[in-house]
């Protein structure tokens, strides 16, 4: 059958007023992997989501999920779906299981099927005591969880997550990866937008850079990172060492300008990866005469990546609403 | 690349396969059950319909009663219960606005619209809880009437059409509720226009002062007023002194209908209005 896509969209377009949120937005995302959107506030994740969500009609191109078009067949597209915003999508004044019971028997479940469902996924939430308090009595990281549970009790094959971690701390975030691992690990297509790049690092299989309402870099966060300046060796010299020497010994190795610092005592060789490597550059330190502390291997992080692709940084606060001019 | 659901679903489980009709009683009463949770949690949510008549009745029956002069007598404080029926379960109708444009601004909606349901039915259930409180109100509207000396002279027949005419008539005002619901962007923004649209149209009518003491100009805004004919309908089908009945005005004559008319009108324009608005809410 080769590879499914869950997800397919072609030169999607959405404009609001004179922004234009989506501008030719192109998506194939495999059937049964994690998908990472990055980018800036404003770059059009979110926008993106809610179209592949059905809530959003584009003002053009197409996109099906699961092999339904979002605007013609949206019907079919909401029953295979799940969605968890940025904001926890819950109803405060009711307990944690009446409304994962509700959102089950609108996702058309049958009401014995409904409950049944929202107490296996208390449960796997770790939400089973607080189940029959008012949400509104719920830390954030509970809601954040239920929100979740909330998303999953129409058994969707495919889940959006617009942010999922934005605003947690860092053990709520935590234990989000976990269960997106673990949905990814049962067979479910999860698209997740993020602007942290370290996110899409530890969990998506593929990612697609987003800037200005389109994609302008994609594939495995591995390859992005490889396309941007390879890898580093980074060298840290003992007391003492001789930085002009060291430099003379490395040069042979290195693919760029080396670039001196920490006060003389260390050194970034850009390099191109291959085996024994670190040991040959070592000995001709060794060789020269050179004292070596400290010898790693540093990869480009998607935080260069970021950099390299847009020239902006990707946590920049003024970027609002897509209409910076990078 | 059929659905991938069916496969991990257990099929006894889902309704996929009943009518469009079934699934949208389900969804109503499912969110209509959510509104009723909510009042179970807040009761003070209710205080629109509870202290405010009690508040009016109180207010009108001690405070100005005693000043208004009924033309053709009677007795005030029975006046004072058809005007008060009709405006206590309309005047919710901003509340509804409220309570909608806090849904929207959270995620709850968009949620909702990401699910298989119907799309009807957020709309519609809320109309439905609405109209529950408004019963609920009805009750408190009667029995301080009781205590401060309301009383029927009329069949039961009539009291009951009283009764149905008045829940219409509010449940007309509550799809008035939900367009401004849906064109406004805040709760603060709703609550304020509701103020400033039905404070004028219930004291402009002969709800709490009968049309013969206004000024000329002002008689056939109050005459043609949807207030003036629920408060007569009312009037006349408890036995309840009605000085309107001797104005040759056509709403006034046929309040009944004239009630009818009006509801109908207003679910007809504000109905449809509201659904289109919500989904083009919907799909931004």
């Amino acid at each position: 059958m080769g590879e499914t896509l869950a997800i397919e969209a072609e030169g999607l377009v959405k404009n609001y007023g004179t922004t234009k949120a989506l501008a030719g937005f192109d998506l194939a995302v495999p059937a049964g992997t994690i998908y990472g959107l990055l980018g800036p506030n404003g770059a059009g994740k979110t926008t993106a989501v809610r179209v592949f969500a059905t809530l959003l009609r584009p003002d053009g191109g197409r996109t099906q999920v699961l092999g339904h078009d979002v605007v013609t067949e949206a019907a079919q597209v909401r029953r295979q779906i799940g969605l968890t915003g940025q904001y926890a999508a819950l109803d405060e004044y009711l307990t944690g299981r009446a409304n994962l019971v509700m959102i089950g028997r609108l996702s058309r479940l049958t009401a014995r099927a409904a409950r049944r469902r929202a107490d296996e996924m208390l449960e796997r939430f770790g939400l089973a005591e607080a189940a029959g308090r008012a949400v509104k009595t719920y830390s954030g990281g509970m809601r954040r969880r239920l929100d979740l549970a909330a998303s999953l009790i129409g058994y969707p094959s495919v889940l959006f997550l617009d942010e999922p971690t934005t605003g947690l701390d860092p053990n709520a975030r935590a234990m989000t990866w976990d269960i997106v691992r673990e949905l990814a690990a049962e067979g479910t297509t999860l698209l997740l937008t993020t602007q942290y790049l370290e996110e899409a690092d530890q969990l998506a299989g593929r990612v697609a850079v987003i800037d200005g309402g389109a994609v302008i870099a994609e594939g495995t966060p591995d390859q992005l990172k490889s396309s941007v300046g390879g890898e580093h060796l980074e060298i840290a010299l003992a007391a003492g060492a001789d930085i002009e020497a060291a430099v003379v010994a490395v040069k042979p190795y290195a693919t760029g300008s080396i670039e001196p610092g920490g006060g003389g005592r260390r050194l970034s060789v850009p390099v191109s990866a291959a085996e024994g490597l670190t040991t040959r550059v070592v000995r001709a330190l060794d060789d020269a005469g050179v004292q070596v502390n400290d010898v790693t291997i540093g990869r480009a992080s998607l935080d260069d990546v970021f950099l390299s692709l847009t020239g902006h940084l990707s946590s920049s606060e003024d970027d609002s609403e897509g209409s910076d001019a990078a | 690349m059929s659905a991938i659901t069916a496969d991990l679903v257990p099929e006894r489980d889902v309704t996929y396969g009943r009518s469009a009709l079934s699934h949208l009683v389900t969804d109503v009463w499912v969110l209509t059950k959510r509104s009723i949770a909510r009042i179970r949690r807040e009761p003070e949510t209710l205080a629109d319909v509870t202290f405010q008549p009690v508040i009016f009745i109180l207010m009108f029956a001690y405070v100005f009663g005693g000043a208004i002069a009924l033309a053709g007598g009677g007795n005030y404080h029975e006046y004072l219960i058809g005007g008060m029926l009709g405006m206590g379960l309309a005047q919710t109708a901003p509340g509804v606005a409220v309570a909608l444009v806090t849904d929207m601004s959270t995620g709850l909606i968009d949620r909702f619209r990401s699910l298989p349901m119907s799309r009807w039915a957020v709309l519609a259930a809320r109309s439905v809880a609405e109209l529950l409180t408004q019963m609920i109100g009805a009750v408190v509207v009667v029995c301080v009437g009781l205590a401060i000396g309301w009383r029927v002279h009329t069949n039961a027949t009539d009291v009951i059409a009283a009764f149905a005419l008045a829940l219409l008539f509010g449940y007309a005002f509550t799809w008035a509720g939900i367009c401004l619901g849906m064109t406004l962007r805040s709760p603060e923004a709703a609550q304020q226009s509701g103020f400033i649209i039905f404070l004028p149209m219930i004291f402009i009518s002969c709800a709490f002062v009968p049309i013969q003491g206004m000024p000329g100009w002002l008689q056939p805004i109050a005459e043609w007023n949807p207030m003036s004919a629920i408060a007569t309908a009312c009037r006349k089908l408890f036995g309840n002194p009605n000085p309107a009945a001797a104005i040759p005005s056509w709403p006034l004559q046929h309040p009944e209908l004239a009630v009818l008319g009006w509801s109908a009108a207003m679910l007809v324009v504000f109905a449809p209005l509201a659904v289109h608005m919500y989904r083009r809410k919907a799909l931004g």
